[in-house]
């Protein structure tokens, strides 16, 4: 049962569920808030253009965006309450995705309720008014009932839309069909990309289907059409929250991941270790760098793992330069006393930022530093993950180095290393733990200048947890016990493009390799 | 020039209009110019005249789909500005050529609205509804039926029948039987007649053909640019009109009725 198929199936009923429950609760949502609005902006002109074109532009901004755009919103929402009423919230997650779908689905509710009213037959206008009825009741009893198949054609188009764009929650800490998506697209794992594509686009067919039912229901008047339909929506949803809400499924530890395959795999031997001590966990994949730290902080996830330069610049926002011992302890010092998070320790490896070219390539141009590279970069092209360009690092390299290149390309991880495998750029900005740069066969470019400050791997976990002893005697084993060479290759059997192995296999591999819990 | 009141021996009028104005454009030119008129209870009268000439305007006036701008609408003697305007409409039958019937409610239902908004009990607006059908002449059957299942005269015969539906005195209609076939037209015109005579209604109804006023109504009241320039009754208006223009306007039913006179008496033809 360990090819990738079983395990899509095995994640199924959580990640389909919390889907589900995500894309109800914002169409629903959606629904609530569009249709008085549209309501309203249909019987008034000066409303109606403002109403339109504020949801019109709320559609243009890339969905992914919007959600990241509300977690550090909600984050200060989150921490004025804390500070006011002693009550805080989780600003990761369901919340940011919850309002940009409910955002997103708008649109298509408005546009067509509005529609539907303004274009009434004038003729239903004058009888309404005619026989004697006044605004609510022309509303309630002739201008709903016409429009409302109309309305319903627009709550179908906002289900699609919101159950697709739902896989982009995965980033922001929200567990979604996504998470098959962006695991597999960090792994490789070609087989959980497909099965999450074709998973969100059935459930979107198979809502849309029961919508269509209500709508034609509404249309023709048959009650039980639309009985039928919502009956079985009604069930799905229910269905979703039984197995969401299930106390005995209910995780005690949360543990946190970034989106390539290293935190993959560490996050996997965590979790592995907890379990086997019989502690309930869950994984928060996928998370973007910037998230991560204040998910932690925030207390929205127990334990991760990070690297201290990422803290060092990131976070504590320092630009000096300390020797590496001197570093982990005021890291170490600066999140206990300002976020109070406790660093249990460092792992043992460094995965450092670090600029890599094919072997024979560098060989060709007879580069071995970056120095050597600065020479000839003004004709060369460069490869940056999607973070890379943007980070203190690559400013400070240049800085240091003077780098110009012909041409700067940014790339997913994984199609980052095979543009550097196929030529299409000459450098890029890889990982010195990555397995790929054995796979690959590629040259790490030395740093004579020390631009780039260490990056050794530190584990964490939030206030909360920081005298938790069943995590802390989970974790301790593993510090000091992951040599470069081992992360290496443990990345290198879920990258391997010709045999690759599971991220739950791998990391079960990578967990005998370490020193067992007293 | 002067109004002439045909009614006014037969006590208050059911309906009185005095220096009515409106203006659709902020008063740059008006629907409405200074109306006066007072229509006694039991008259069928006819606002003839050609499109754009206010008839409509002023027919809306009198159950204040149209509030006008100045001038005051009395109904049964107190002011309509008295009750708020659905209230006033559900005293008010009201029917037009577009009909307007709610294609998402039953026969049954559509005919019951007005009684329902005035709070009627189920199996009172049930057996009004009954009444109704077999008022109108149509099958009881029908009550089930959707709109879209009926003829164009049997349509129109059912917007009689809910603008009757909540016993009004007053009916007000638009056209009311404009879209239909001349033969269809006919019946219904003449059944509605009937109607009126039977239930004691006071009627005003809007129509641009002549012969249809000259033929159902007891005072024909002609509108042209917003001002009342001929009011009287059929026969006075066909044997000595006051204006020329309003000559012209009678000349084509009296060709006519001349024409089919001939036919009928055997007379040859190329005389009309």
């Amino acid at each position: 049962m360990d090819t990738p198929l079983a395990g899509a199936f095995a994640v199924l009923p959580s990640y389909l569920g919390h889907h589900i429950l995500l894309s109800a609760a914002a169409l629903a949502l959606g629904t609530a808030l569009s249709l008085p609005l549209a309501l309203a902006a249909s019987h008034s002109a000066r409303l109606r253009w403002p109403v339109l074109t504020f949801v019109s532009l709320i559609q243009t901004v890339p969905s992914l965006a919007l959600m990241a755009l509300f977690y550090p919103v909600l984050l200060a929402i989150s921490a004025a309450s804390r500070s006011l009423t002693g009550h805080s919230f989780s600003a990761l997650g369901f919340l940011p995705s919850l309002i940009a779908l409910t955002l997103y689905s708008m649109l298509p509710i408005i546009r067509n309720t509005v529609t539907a009213i303004v274009n009434l037959d004038s003729d239903m206008i004058e009888a309404a008014r005619g026989v004697g009825m006044g605004p609510t009741q022309r509303l309630l009893r002739v201008e709903l009932p016409l429009a409302a198949p109309v309305i319903m054609a627009g709550v179908r188009t906002a289900a699609v839309w919101t159950i697709g764009t739902a896989t982009l929650s995965t980033p922001v800490g929200q567990t979604s069909l996504g998470n098959y998506i962006f695991a597999g697209l960090q792994t490789e794992n070609w087989v959980w990309v497909l099965f999450g594509c074709i998973t969100a686009a059935a459930l979107a067919l198979l809502v849309d289907q029961l919508l269509g039912l209500i709508e034609i229901g509404t249309a023709r008047r048959s009650l039980w059409r639309v009985a039928a339909g919502m009956g079985i929506l009604a069930l799905g949803v229910a269905a979703a929250g039984a197995v969401i809400f299930n106390p005995a499924q209910k995780p005690a530890y949360v543990v946190g991941a970034k989106d390539f395959t290293e935190q993959y795999l560490l996050a996997g031997v965590i979790r592995q270790r907890l379990e086997a001590g019989g502690h309930a966990t869950s994984l928060r994949g996928g998370l973007g760098s910037a998230v991560v730290f204040r998910a932690l902080a925030q207390g929205d996830i127990d334990v991760y793992v990070d690297y201290s330069g990422t803290i060092w610049t990131n976070v504590m926002g320092r630009r000096d330069r300390l020797p590496r011992e001197a570093m982990l302890r005021e890291i170490s010092d600066w999140l206990a006393r300002e976020r109070g998070v406790r660093m249990v320790g460092a792992l043992g490896f460094e995965n450092v930022y670090a600029l890599a070219m094919k072997r024979e390539r560098a060989q060709t141009l007879g580069v071995t530093s970056i120095s050597d590279l600065a020479k000839q970069a003004a004709h060369l092209r460069i490869g940056g993950d999607y973070e890379f360009f943007a980070r203190p690092e690559w400013a400070s390299l240049r800085q240091e180095y003077g780098l110009q290149f012909q041409e700067q390309r940014e790339f997913q991880s994984t199609f980052m290393y095979r543009a550097v495998a196929n030529g299409d750029v000459d450098v890029i900005s890889a990982f010195s733990s990555d397995g790929r740069i054995k796979g690959e066969d590629l040259l790490l470019l030395s740093d004579p200048k020390g631009a780039i400050p260490p990056y050794d791997a530190i584990v964490m976990v939030s206030a909360k947890r920081k005298t938790d002893k069943a995590l802390l005697a989970a974790l301790k084993p593993l510090i000091g016990a992951i040599p470069v060479t081992l992360m290496q290759k443990a990345n290198y059997l879920v990258e391997r493009p010709d045999a690759p192995m599971s991220v739950d296999v791998a990391a079960q591999w990578l967990d005998k390799q370490l020193p067992a819990p007293k | 020039m002067a109004i002439q009141d045909c009614g006014v021996e037969g006590g208050p009028p059911i309906i009185s209009l005095k220096g009515l104005r409106h203006s659709f454009d902020n008063g740059n030119s008006f629907a409405l110019k200074n109306v006066d008129l007072a229509i006694e209870p039991g008259a069928f009268v006819a606002l003839v005249g050609g499109s754009g000439s206010g008839k409509t305007t002023l027919l809306k006036c009198i159950n204040r789909l149209i509030d006008p701008l100045m001038g005051s609408v009395e109904i049964e003697g107190q002011s309509a500005r008295d009750l708020p305007g659905r209230e006033l409409r559900r005293k008010i039958g009201y029917a037009f050529q577009g009909v307007g019937l709610f294609p998402h409610m039953t026969v049954a239902e559509n005919i019951g609205i007005t009684p329902s908004l005035l709070g009627w009990s189920r199996p009172e607006i049930a057996s009004r509804v009954e009444e109704l059908l077999t008022l109108v002449e149509l099958p009881p059957d029908y009550a089930g039926r959707s709109p879209d299942q009926l003829s164009g005269g049997q349509r129109q015969r059912v917007g009689v029948a809910r603008a009757l539906a909540a016993r009004p005195h007053i009916m007000l209609m638009d056209e009311p039987f404009g879209a239909l076939d001349p033969v269809t037209r006919d019946t219904l015109g003449v059944a509605y007649r009937q109607l009126h005579d039977q239930i004691g209604l006071t009627t005003v109804m809007v129509t641009h053909d002549i012969l249809e006023a000259v033929l159902l109504a007891d005072r024909i009241i002609v509108v042209h640019r917003g001002e009342v320039i001929a009011d009287g009754a059929p026969n006075a208006l066909l044997t000595t009109p006051q204006r020329n223009d309003v000559q012209a306007l009678m000349d084509m039913p009296r060709r006519q009725a001349e024409r089919v006179h001939d036919l009928l008496h055997g007379e040859p033809a190329g005389q009309g």
